[in-house]
């Protein structure tokens, strides 16, 4: 007896097949490896002349910091950043998708990317996976239609703000946006005001910590000022430095350049199939 | 092989007639409470809130009683287990009272008492559910403590409870010092609890703030903060990003 069902190939996007063997797996106490977050403080800010965009540089793993100083302020296009909080790879792999994308449309069009190009892009990608790739992103950028900042939700609902906030220190960024956010901040206050919300992420959320990145994007270009303050340093440091002990004596140094050993053989036989 | 669902409770320490005598959820609920130490004494404020679920039911709840003569108790949480608590410290300051020594219990007192109440309960699996902030001065000494429904308790200069801790603490970290006078402190509450309208959804725009110093409490009437709604993005949000919410 022949099988009458064809195994037709999943077409895309998540096979849900294991989730019940992984249901009952999780009850018998068999949990999956916890995955690489970005805990996180990421924020926004619409002032003057563009955007500005702030983000802490901690990344964990269950309850341990994995990377210290981890970059979350993600390119997409020469006026467009964005933060990302939620799963580190997905995050990573979801701007950086767009990126090219964004690239790729850029040579196609021969314009400038806008940002709500972007924002659409990300958030048909997000809704696609009904929230299973879980990138809450803080998307901010200038083109010609003027300065944009806008969240994405991992289920794919957009906002557009003067102000956002994302991540699990969201709440303590938010309190000082909500207290000292005012209309039309030059450029030095709103970096002060960036920072000190990402601080109050650092200082009171156990999920971020480490450094305060920020991005400030304008019409005439974008500075990108990586570990812009650095208020957690190491608080002992030995002044000797370190000096290792005696290491193995070198007797002989021979280097042989790879090149030499192999043999170019100019126009030769095409490859066959 | 046929593998039938078992119908006993995860928790299957308990009884079968113990489950309609605990405490499982709260019903009517009241939001965050914050306080904090000032040069005279303490200042805490509470809207009056009493939330149904997702109704806004009550709107006139003083989530702040003052207790003998130098404490203030504020709860979050449970309203009907709040009512209890203060039947609870009706009795003992009567029975302090009682005793006529010239002595009645200070805010420390107070808030050991609470604290031993909160954990028996819930070692019996039967919380009283709230979160109380208690606050008071005696003898010139400041005291201003707190107290979870699970027991754990502590004292600082500055206290919240609920979404309090989330969006008020990181404020007062930042901005309290020691000796505020009376009105710099009511700034600061404000903040904090204007901050908690915006964000918290089942904070309301009524508060009261209370005061207690060596001469004793004295609580606000009612009243309103300012919101401010007047940005220019809220206007017209999706201006540039056409198509989007």
């Amino acid at each position: 007896m022949s099988k009458s069902v064809i195994e037709t190939p999943p077409k895309g996007g998540f096979s849900f097949d294991l989730c019940k063997r992984n249901e009952m797996l999780s009850k018998k106490g068999v949990n999956p490896p916890s995955f690489r977050k970005t805990g996180t403080t990421i924020v926004g800010l619409t002032f003057q002349d563009g955007v500005i965009l702030g983000a802490d540089t901690r990344a964990t793993e269950g309850p341990i910091v994995c990377d210290k100083n981890c970059e979350k302020i993600h390119y997409m296009a020469p006026n467009i950043y964005c933060c990302g909080a939620g799963t580190a790879a997905d995050t990573e792999a979801v701007t950086d998708m767009v990126s090219s994308q964004l690239q790729l449309h850029r040579y196609h069009t021969g314009r400038e990317s806008r940002v709500v190009t972007a924002l659409t892009l990300l958030k048909r990608h997000l809704f696609n996976y009904q929230g299973y790739v879980s990138a809450a992103l803080v998307l901010g950028g200038v083109d010609v239609t003027g300065p944009h900042l806008h969240t994405i939700y991992p289920h794919g609902s957009t906002d557009t703000l003067p102000f956002a906030t994302m991540g699990s220190g969201s709440l303590a960024a938010m309190a000082v946006f909500e207290s000292k956010y005012r209309e039309g901040l030059t450029r030095n206050e709103g970096i002060e005001l960036v920072t000190e919300a990402i601080c109050s992420g650092i200082f009171n959320d156990l999920g971020s910590g480490s450094n305060v990145d920020i991005c400030v994007i304008t019409k005439g270009g974008k500075e990108y000022l990586r570990n812009h303050l650095q208020p957690n340093p190491r608080t002992y440091t030995s002044s000797k430095g370190y000096s290792f002990p005696k290491k193995t004596e070198v007797l002989l140094t021979k280097i042989i350049p790879l090149k030499e050993k192999v043999e170019i053989i100019e126009g030769g036989d095409a490859m066959e199939e | 092989m046929q593998f039938t669902a078992s119908k006993q409770p995860e928790n299957c320490l308990l009884g079968p007639e113990s489950d309609s005598q605990r405490t499982l959820y709260p019903y009517v609920t009241g939001t965050s409470v914050v306080a904090l130490k000032y040069k005279d004494g303490v200042l805490m404020a509470a809207d009056m809130g009493g939330s149904y679920g997702s109704t806004l039911r009550y709107k006139s709840v003083e989530r702040m009683k003052p207790i003998g003569k130098h404490s203030l108790l504020g709860a979050s949480g449970e309203i009907s287990d709040f009512q209890e608590i203060l039947k609870y410290l009706d009795e003992l300051i009567l029975y302090d009272n009682m005793w006529d020594d010239g002595n009645s219990l200070g805010p420390k007192e107070v808030h050991n008492y609470l604290t031993r109440v909160m954990y028996n309960r819930r070692n019996k699996f039967n919380p009283l559910w709230n979160s109380l902030v208690l606050g008071g001065v005696k003898k010139g000494e400041k005291y201003l403590g707190t107290v979870s429904m699970i027991g754990v308790n502590f004292e600082d200069n500055h206290v919240a409870t609920g979404f309090g801790n989330h969006l008020a603490r990181p404020i007062l970290r930042q901005e309290w010092h020691e000796n505020l006078s009376f009105e710099d402190g009511v700034k600061l509450l404000e903040k904090c609890m204007r901050v908690l309208l915006y964000r918290d959804r089942s904070a309301i725009n009524k508060l009261q703030i209370a005061k207690i110093t060596e001469e004793g409490m004295t609580i606000s009437q009612p009243y309103s903060l300012k919101t401010y709604w007047e940005f220019s993005a809220f206007e017209n949000p999706t201006q540039g990003a056409v198509g989007s919410w």
